[in-house]
C-alpha cells in the first residue's frame, strides 16, 4: 500500500503547512528530514509480526486533512478525569491547535513551563530541541514519521529540579467530525521533580470519524515522579496509532495508566526504558472493548540498568465482535542484574465472537532477575453468576457485578480518586445486558 | 409468588430426579421440610446430598428430569435461583464461590435488599447505605467477624474458616425461610463450630426451616434435628429422630449400606463415576 490518494497529506499540503507554522528553523528542518521519510516509506507491512493480526487496509491517509486553517469551534464536551478536582494547570485542544490554556501563577513562579507545545517552541525552543524526539524514534514505521512531520497543538510539561506539584494537570483534547489529532506529549521532570497529569481525549458524537497520529515522551530524572493517566475516548469511528515511551534514569518512578474506551482501530506501542538503577514503573490498563473495534496494543518494559522494577496489568472486557490484541515484552538487558519484572493480562470475553489475543513474552539477557508473566481469556464464570443468583440478585445484576469486579484490581492500584470513578463510570455504562 | 411471599411455610421435594450431564444422580427424593423444623441429611460421600441442595437453589448443571419442588404447593423447579432466593431459600454452599473485586459489603447490601424486597427491580435504590452499615457491623460482632471482613472481596483469599463463617453471615442478614447448610462446620476448629451451631441456632430460632447436611455431630448438638433422613444411591433411605443421628455419628453407615443393597450399590457406582 503506498500513496494513492492522500490528497490530505501531499507535498504541496505539507508545504502550505511549513508556511503557516512559525516555528524555528530546527524545528522545521526536522520535520523536512520527517517528511522525507515518510515520502520514502511504506505503510506496514501486513505480515510483520505487530502488524498480522491488525487490518488497517480500510484506513485512507486521504480522507483527513494537514491541519493548517483553524479548528472549527469546538463542542463543550465536558471532562471526565478533572471532575470535582482542583488543577494546578488546564489545557484544552481542539482538533491538534491549542484553544484554551491556563496555569495558576504560583506553578509559574516556581518555573513550571505547561501549556501547547506548539505554542511554547519559539519561547522554549532549546528546551524542547534538546528533549523532543529523543525518546520516541520518528522513523520507526510510516505512521512515526508521519507524525514527526506534521506532530502539531501537543502539550508540554516542564517540572524544574525539586519542584512538588501537588496537583493534578489536566489535558483535554477534543477532536471534530473529521477531525485530526496530530499532538505530541512531552513531559519533562528534572530531578526530584513530581508531578500528575491527566489527559483524556474525547469526540463531539459516537459515530464521529478522525485520525489520531500521535507520540508520547515522558522523561523522568533521577528521583522524578510522575504519575501520568491517559483516557482515551474517541469515539469508536476514530483511527488511532501512537507511539508512547518513557524513560526512567535512577530511582525515577512512573505510575502510568491508560484507559482504552474508544476508537475504531487503535495500534499502540507503549513503552518504558528503566535506564537509570532503582528506577520503578507501574502501567495500569483498562480497556473496554464494543461493536467492531480493534485495539491492539505492543508494550515493552525495557530494563536497561540494575535493580530496577516494573510491573504491568491490562484488563480487557470484550464484547459484541470486538477484538483486542496484547503483545507484551519484558527485556532484560544484560548489566540489568537484580531486575524484578511482572507482566499480566486478563481478559473477559463478554461474548461469543469477542476475540482477544494476548502474547506475553521475556527476553533475559541477565542471569539474577525475577521475571513472572501471565495471561487470562475467559467468559463470565458461571459459577460466580450462581452463587451470586443464590443470594438473590438476578442474572443481569450478577453479570454486572463480576464485570466491575472484574476491573477492581487495577482500580485498586490507581491513587487518583476522580480517575477511579471516571474508569468505574465508564464500565458501568458500556455493560450490558447479558443472556 | 409475591403476594403469598410471608405466608410460605412449607418446602417439598416430590420424587425428584435429577441428572448431572445425562447421569442420574437423584432418584426419587422426597422430602418436605416446615418453617421451624430442623432436618439432618446424613449419608456417604456420593450419596446425592449436595446434588440435593444445589437442585433445590437450582443450578442450571442440576437437571430435573422428575418431579417437583414446592414452596406451599407451587412449583419452582422453574424458576430461577434468585428467585428462589427471593422466595426465602437459602444454602450456605460446601465450597462458597469468590467473586474477585466485589466487596462483601457491597454484595450483601445488594442481596440483603434482593431478599427483603422481592418486588424490586434491576436499578431500584438499595438499602440505605447508613442503615446497611449499622446492622452488617452489628451482625459481623454477633459473629465475632472482624470487621474489616466486609472490605474484602467475597470470598477472595478466605481460609476455609473463614468462607464458612461469611456463609453464615450471609444466612443471618439474608434471614431466609429456609436454609440448606451443606457442611457449613467443615474447615471450622471445635471453638467455631461451636460458634457457629449457637450462631445458626439464634439466627434460625422458631422462624427457620434447616436442612442440615453434615458429617459431625457437634452442629447438631445445638441444632436437635427433629428429622434424620439417610441418603444413599441418590435416594431418602431411612428418615428418624436425633437417635438416628446419634447411631450414625457412633457406627456409621455399616448397617445403612447392609438393609439397603441395592442403594449402595447405586452409591458405589456413583462414586466410581466421580460425579462431581
Amino acid at each position: 500500500m503506498s500513496t494513492t490518494a492522500e490528497l490530505g497529506f501531499t507535498q504541496t499540503a505539507f508545504d502550505a503547512f511549513l508556511q503557516s507554522r512559525d516555528e524555528p528553523e530546527w524545528l522545521l528542518e526536522l520535520r523536512r528530514d520527517a517528511w522525507r521519510q515518510f515520502s520514502a516509506m511504506e505503510w506496514p507491512a501486513r505480515n510483520l509480526e505487530e502488524w498480522r493480526r491488525t487490518d488497517f487496509r480500510l484506513f485512507k491517509l486521504g480522507n483527513f486533512h494537514l491541519p493548517t486553517e483553524p479548528a472549527a469551534a469546538p463542542q463543550l464536551i465536558p471532562g471526565l478525569l478533572n471532575e470535582g478536582v482542583e488543577v494546578g494547570g488546564q489545557l484544552t485542544i481542539v482538533d491538534s491547535r491549542p484553544s484554551q490554556s491556563h496555569l495558576k501563577q504560583s506553578w509559574i513562579d516556581k518555573g513550571v513551563v505547561f501549556g501547547s507545545l506548539s505554542s511554547l517552541s519559539r519561547s522554549h525552543g532549546d528546551l524542547i530541541r534538546r528533549h523532543l524526539f529523543q525518546v520516541v524514534d520518528p522513523s520507526y514505521d510510516r505512521f512515526a514519521a508521519l507524525h514527526a512531520a506534521c506532530w502539531c497543538g501537543g502539550q508540554l510539561l516542564y517540572v524544574p529540579r525539586n519542584v512538588t506539584i501537588d496537583e493534578p494537570f489536566y489535558i483535554h483534547a477534543l477532536m471534530n467530525d473529521g477531525g485530526v489529532d496530530l499532538g505530541h506529549t512531552l513531559v519533562i521532570l528534572e530531578e526530584g521533580a513530581e508531578a500528575t497529569l491527566l489527559t483524556e481525549t474525547s469526540s463531539p458524537r459516537p459515530e464521529a470519524t478522525g485520525f489520531h497520529c500521535g507520540a508520547t515522551e515522558l522523561i523522568l530524572a533521577p528521583r522524578a515522579r510522575l504519575r501520568y493517566v491517559s483516557l482515551q475516548n474517541w469515539s469508536s469511528s476514530v483511527w488511532h496509532f501512537a507511539h508512547q515511551r518513557a524513560i526512567l534514569h535512577q530511582d525515577a518512578s512512573l505510575q502510568w495508566t491508560l484507559g482504552a474506551l474508544g476508537s475504531r482501530l487503535a495500534k499502540v506501542n507503549q513503552e518504558v526504558a528503566l535506564v537509570g538503577p532503582g528506577a520503578e514503573s507501574q502501567v495500569n490498563g483498562v480497556m473496554f472493548t464494543e461493536g467492531k473495534q480493534h485495539l491492539s496494543y505492543h508494550t515493552l518494559q525495557h530494563h536497561q540498568a540494575p535493580s530496577c522494577r516494573s510491573d504491568f496489568l491490562y484488563k480487557t472486557a470484550l464484547q459484541d465482535r470486538s477484538h483486542t490484541v496484547w503483545r507484551g515484552m519484558i527485556r532484560v538487558d544484560q548489566g540489568a542484574q537484580k531486575t524484578d519484572g511482572y507482566q499480566r493480562n486478563d481478559n473477559l470475553l463478554l461474548s461469543d465472537q469477542a476475540r482477544a489475543d494476548s502474547i506475553p513474552g521475556l527476553e533475559i539477557q541477565a542471569d539474577d532477575v525475577r521475571c513472572t508473566h501471565g495471561s487470562t481469556s475467559g467468559r463470565v464464570d458461571e459459577e460466580l453468576i450462581f452463587y451470586a443468583q443464590c443470594r438473590g440478585l438476578t442474572r443481569n445484576e450478577a453479570i454486572r457485578a463480576i464485570v466491575v469486579g472484574f476491573f477492581q484490581q487495577v482500580f485498586d492500584r490507581i491513587t487518583i480518586e476522580s480517575v477511579r470513578e471516571a474508569l468505574g463510570q465508564a464500565i458501568a455504562e458500556r455493560v450490558r445486558e447479558y443472556k | 409468588m409475591i403476594s403469598i411471599n410471608s405466608m410460605i411455610d412449607t418446602l417439598s421435594i416430590k420424587n425428584l430426579h435429577v441428572a448431572v450431564e445425562g447421569k442420574p444422580i437423584l432418584r426419587g427424593v422426597n422430602l418436605e421440610i416446615r418453617r421451624g423444623e430442623t432436618h439432618a441429611l446424613m449419608g456417604p460421600n456420593g450419596s446425592g446430598k449436595s446434588t440435593l441442595g444445589l437442585a433445590i437453589m437450582g443450578h442450571s448443571k442440576y437437571e430435573p428430569t422428575e418431579g417437583v419442588i414446592e414452596l406451599n404447593g407451587v412449583n419452582i423447579l422453574e424458576w430461577e435461583p434468585d428467585q428462589r432466593a427471593r422466595a426465602g431459600v437459602f444454602m450456605a454452599f460446601q465450597r462458597p464461590i469468590s467473586i474477585p473485586g466485589v466487596k462483601m459489603a457491597d454484595f450483601l447490601r445488594h442481596a440483603s435488599t434482593n431478599v427483603r424486597r422481592p418486588e424490586r427491580k434491576e436499578g431500584e435504590e438499595l438499602i440505605p447505605m447508613r442503615e446497611f452499615r449499622k446492622e452488617l457491623r452489628q451482625k459481623m460482632e454477633d459473629l465475632a467477624i472482624n470487621q474489616e471482613f466486609a472490605r474484602r472481596y467475597v470470598n477472595e483469599g478466605f481460609s476455609g474458616g473463614e468462607m464458612k463463617r461469611a456463609e453464615i453471615l450471609q444466612l443471618a442478614m439474608l434471614q431466609p425461610k429456609f436454609a440448606i447448610l451443606d457442611e457449613t462446620d467443615s474447615g471450622l476448629d471445635a471453638d467455631a463450630v461451636r460458634l457457629a451451631s449457637e450462631s445458626i441456632a439464634r439466627i434460625g430460632g422458631q422462624k427457620m426451616g434447616l436442612l442440615i447436611i453434615t458429617h459431625h455431630d457437634k452442629l447438631l448438638e445445638h441444632n436437635p434435628p427433629d428429622f434424620t433422613h439417610v441418603m444413599l444411591g441418590g435416594r431418602i433411605v431411612e428418615t428418624g429422630g436425633v437417635e438416628l443421628a446419634e447411631e450414625l455419628h457412633r457406627q456409621g453407615y455399616e448397617r445403612i449400606r447392609k438393609t439397603y443393597p441395592d442403594a449402595n450399590e447405586m452409591n458405589q457406582e456413583m462414586v466410581e463415576q466421580a460425579v462431581p
